[in-house]
């Protein structure tokens, strides 16, 4: 991967950007999450996370398995609010 | 045993975080923070990262009102090199029955005093100046104030954290404190994960964790951990006026929050209550949240939702944090409880906190926020917490 490969694509996070907040000292998937909004878009992460834990296994020199993965949160796929307000009204009844 | 400190702070949360800033910004230089995993990595990283100046106490509006005075220049104040992500966009609070907007007439005058820009909005024409979408029906009345907004609570924590070590403070991350060592009533230090560290100061800001360990000592710290929920959608174009993003639009009977970011998502959160220190969201939630939601805010029905999370507030029993110096363990202090509204005003208590420990005068007196008010009835009752 060259320093300009997008790590993640949602959020247009460089591996650039990735090495430059890990040298300041970030050690987890959530805490680059949270420093660089890497995986905060639609995707979830799915693309980048592996990415991002390949660079920690790497640098910090741990296997893969160990690298500690972001917190997964629902819902897995985006779901409009349309959708989940009809499903509340289908099921309790309602103004719909 | 370990090494010795002037103070050690547990806790690597906004609160923590900015305490530690504010002491070595007076001179306090041997300090040590304690954080379990990683800054904001408890609640602040969960919470709804509003931030509100319309309270109904003189107290903690004056609190939230100082506060978003050091949020509007927290990068200098700090020396932080990114941006704290402030978003000065306002809160609209919608009043659905007379009750409510009594409450929110009789807070104006309460906000003015301190100098805090809140306004009654007309329902007719007003209104859809601030959210153009908004569906009045049912509402009797509205208050806005445009420099209520958001900030990053990731940023502001790591701007303290980060200001702190350049003041000389220590920051020891993914160790636990598991035991608070005191002797002959004062507090002596701190067992953790990690060792054992000596201080005659401890400054315990653990949030909901905080009550467990200052219960080692004997102090009753009466706080509860309340479930909330909140949910985030993909970024949009703004949706509010003039094409600014929308503002946090605000119901305590529809009970929600939800505001557009300057990254264009929404944030938002039906308020549920639920005492449980249990942090999964579930997916009931996520229907009846949309369905509140979309009821005063159509427009929304076509954003999708990226991702739903839990986090808890650390409720006090009058929804006003409590500032304690321990009875039991001389050097002891626990603050805790800000029941929802930590982030916003940690700034301000923060400097009150630090002022106090350095022996310095504060317009705002911190002896009112002792535990022992509960016991005395000398209650500091917030009618605005959510």
């Amino acid at each position: 991967m060259s320093d300009q490969t997008v790590v993640c694509r949602c959020e247009d996070i460089t591996r650039e950007k990735l090495l430059e907040v890990i040298s300041q000292g970030y050690r987890t998937i959530d805490e680059i999450k949270r420093a660089t909004r890497a995986g905060m878009g639609p995707c979830q992460g799915r693309t980048c996370r592996l990415l991002i834990a390949q660079e920690l296994s790497k640098i910090y020199g741990i296997p893969m398995e160990e690298v500690l993965m972001p917190t997964f949160r629902p819902p897995v796929k985006p779901i409009s609010m349309g959708m989940l307000a009809d499903a509340y009204v289908e099921e309790h009844g309602g103004d719909a | 045993m370990g090494k010795n400190y002037d103070a050690i702070i547990i806790g690597g949360g906004i609160v923590g975080c900015s305490v530690a800033f504010e002491l070595a910004t007076r001179g306090m230089k041997n300090i040590l923070i304690i954080e379990r995993k990683y800054a904001t990595s408890g609640n602040t990283g969960k919470c709804g990262a509003g931030i509100r100046q319309q309270w109904g106490s003189e107290l903690n509006a004056t609190l939230a009102y100082e506060s978003t005075n050091i949020f509007e220049h927290l990068e200098e104040y700090t020396g932080y090199n990114h941006s704290c992500g402030l978003n000065q966009t306002g809160y609209l609070l919608i009043a659905c029955n007379d009750a409510e907007w009594r409450q929110f007439q009789a807070n104006i005058p309460v906000q003015h005093k301190i100098g805090i820009k809140s306004y009654t909005v007309d329902l007719e024409k007003d209104i859809f100046k601030i959210v153009p979408h908004i569906n009045t029906d049912g509402l009797v009345g509205a208050v806005y104030c445009h420099e209520d907004g958001s900030a990053d609570p990731f940023h502001c924590t790591l701007a303290y954290m980060q200001g702190a070590k350049r003041l000389g403070v220590e920051v020891m991350t993914y160790a636990t404190v598991t035991e608070l060592a005191a002797e002959g009533g004062r507090i002596k230090g701190v067992r953790t994960t990690n060792g054992d560290f000596n201080a005659p100061l401890v400054i315990n800001c653990a949030n909901q964790w905080a009550a467990a360990l200052s219960a080692q000592v004997g102090d009753e710290i009466p706080i509860v951990p309340e479930r909330h929920q909140a949910v985030i959608t993909e970024p949009v174009a703004p949706m509010g006026y003039d094409n600014g993003a929308m503002p946090m639009v605000m119901s305590w009977q529809r009970r929600f929050f939800c505001q557009q970011t300057l990254h264009g998502s929404f944030i938002m959160g039906e308020i549920e209550a639920v005492p449980t220190t249990a942090s999964d969201a579930n997916w009931d939630y996520l229907e009846s949240n949309c369905h509140t939601i979309t009821t005063t805010l159509p427009a929304l029905r076509s954003l999708r939702v990226l991702r739903h999370w839990a986090g808890h507030f650390d409720m006090s029993p009058d929804h006003t944090p409590i500032i304690s110096f321990s009875k039991n363990a001389e050097g002891l202090l626990t603050i805790c409880g800000f029941s929802g509204h930590g982030f916003m005003i940690a700034p301000r208590t923060a400097v009150m906190v630090a002022r106090k420990i350095c022996g310095e005068s504060d317009t705002i007196d911190i002896n009112k926020f002792r535990v022992e008010r509960f016991k005395s009835g000398d209650l500091l009752l917030e009618p605005m917490a959510l």
